[in-house]
């Protein structure tokens, strides 16, 4: 492993991030995916990831997920490592116990659900309340249905994901994970396995969260209207490095960088 | 009414007698009780062994996984008889002296746990990854991403396989008749000895095992879809 000491225990201050990458390298043997990777999200911030497929966009959230295991840097969530501990003043890498304590913080929606099938829509939700929060099955059910009320599915609580449409399991996905109530939010290609015509429900329950909450949200994107609409901040991954980001308007509007008008007019032309 | 066709004249050999089939029924039909036994009993143990075994060979534990597995593949590849033998004859020599019934189920039970074992572990394999994913998203721990998400659904896919050695244990339930166990092999041996007519009884057992057998393929298949729809999947 390389060396950590440069890495602090902690981040404090006032206006520390809520996710903070440093310098976090992922490679699959000899490929490497994510190269010395910076990035801050700061809390209640909404920043969408665009880039060409394979830039190692959906790596970034597993990694901040904890799916995938980091082979450098540190991955700080709300001020604390995430990927990491401390050992009397050193970083090592997490334990279990540490991964399950600090994971709490953050959610994910998957680009295909990931819906329990054996499980009605409010069961899906209830599920992690009640084995992990440890609520009672009441409290669960409460939260679950106000959460299936905020994206539209109350109606449709007692119906298996087998008996729900792409964009409803979707919706359902999204209040499970809220359920949770993580600070951090992260959506992976929510809307890519969904047909057009029901996109739109899925992509208005992301911008009620937007405007009436104070989630941090961290979102890869096909959708470049939508990521315009919406983020506070766009970052353009290219060849596992962020190319350009910036406010929506400057990178949609008038990018700097080569490759971001390429893909960006590459993208123009597909739509 | 289909007398003549068992008389002497017309096929000296096969003299089947109805009143003599008739006398031993009973006894057979209380051994039939007994293999029903000892195939449940057997295969409960299977059920529950197997997918201890299965979870051991999935375990993060390398030393165990190394063992379970190796121990799988050693009952697999030598006969239920000699395992009979084994726990019966050999387990008294290391002090430990067990029944007829207690070996047997020992013996058949463990032999059978080590095959529903790879049919649990095609079940488990079948679950897709994103459900552990979200489970860890959902930040569960190993043992409740097994035992509410991927066991859950890895029972129906796995309910044929399961069910095709249910009927293999019901079948091989007459190997217990080397150690005494009273099942339908061991009965009509029995009464075959003492009257020297073997015929009747054999037969009998035959069309028991055929009537008890061949419906279990249907009705595996209707559990299974029970199953599912309860499931909702
Ligand atoms: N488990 C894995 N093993 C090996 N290589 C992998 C694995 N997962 C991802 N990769 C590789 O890592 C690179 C980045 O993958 P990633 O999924 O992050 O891309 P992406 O930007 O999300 O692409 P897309 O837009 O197609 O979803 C790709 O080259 C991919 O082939
Ligand atoms: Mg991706």
């Amino acid at each position: 492993m390389d060396d950590l000491s440069g890495f602090p225990l902690k981040i404090v201050g006032e206006n520390s991030p809520m996710v903070s990458f440093k310098r976090v390298r992922k490679a699959y043997g000899s490929l490497v995916v994510l190269d010395d990777l910076d990035l801050d999200v700061a809390a209640g911030e909404m920043v969408s990831v665009i880039g060409p497929s394979g830039s190692g966009k959906t790596t970034v959230l597993r990694m901040l997920m904890t799916l995938e295991k980091i082979n450098g840097g540190v991955i700080y969530v709300d001020g604390k490592p995430l990927t990491h501990m401390a050992q009397g003043d050193k970083l090592v890498p997490a334990s279990e116990k540490h991964l399950r304590a600090r994971r709490s913080d953050i959610g994910m929606c998957f680009q295909h659900f990931n819906l329990f099938p054996h499980m009605t829509a409010i069961q899906n939700c209830m599920e992690g309340p009640v084995q992990v929060l440890g609520l009672s099955k009441g409290e669960a059910r409460d939260r679950g249905e106000e959460l299936l009320e905020l994206v539209g599915m109350a109606d449709k609580k007692d119906q298996h994901p087998s008996r729900l449409s792409g964009g409803q399991q979707q919706r359902v996905a999204i209040a499970r994970a809220l359920a949770m109530r993580p600070k951090v939010m992260l959506f992976d290609e929510v809307t890519s396995a969904l047909d057009p015509e029901v996109i739109g429900e899925v992509t208005n329950v992301i911008r009620k969260l937007v405007s009436e909450h104070n989630l941090t949200m961290l979102m890869v994107t096909h959708q470049m209207g939508f990521a315009r609409d919406i983020s506070d901040r766009v970052c353009f991954f290219y060849g596992g490095k962020i190319e350009e980001q910036g406010p929506p308007a400057e990178l949609f509007g008038n990018p700097r960088r080569e490759r971001t008008q390429q893909f960006l007019s590459a993208v123009k032309e597909a739509v | 009414m289909f007398d003549w066709l068992f008389t002497d004249d017309w096929f000296p050999k096969f003299d089947w007698r109805w009143d003599y089939a008739w006398e031993i029924l009973p006894r057979l039909i209380e051994a039939t009780g007994n293999t029903l036994i000892a195939a449940a009993a057997g295969y409960l143990i299977a059920l529950v062994l197997g997918l201890a075994f299965a979870l051991a060979q999935r375990s993060q534990n390398r030393i165990l996984t190394f063992f379970v597995r190796e121990f799988v593949e050693f009952i697999r590849s030598t006969p239920l008889l000699l395992q009979i033998f084994f726990i019966f004859y050999v387990g008294p020599q290391f002090g430990i002296t067990l029944s007829p019934w207690v070996s047997g189920m020992i013996a058949i039970g463990l032999h059978y746990s080590c095959y529903l074992s790879e049919v649990y572990r095609g079940g488990i394999d079948s679950v897709p990854k994103g459900q552990w994913e979200a489970a860890t998203a959902l930040n569960m721990t190993t043992a409740q991403t097994y035992k509410r998400l991927i066991i859950p659904q890895a029972i129906p896919p796995a309910i044929p396989g399961l069910g095709n050695y249910l009927v293999g244990i019901f079948k091989d339930t007459p190997m217990l008749s080397v150690i005494g166990v009273a099942e339908l092999i061991h009965t009509a041996n029995a009464i075959g000895s003492e009257t020297w007519r073997y015929l009747e009884a054999y037969t009998i057992v035959g069309v028991i095992f055929l009537a008890l057998s061949l419906p279990a393929a249907g009705l595996i298949r209707a559990f299974e879809g029970f199953v599912r729809r309860k499931l909702g999947m």
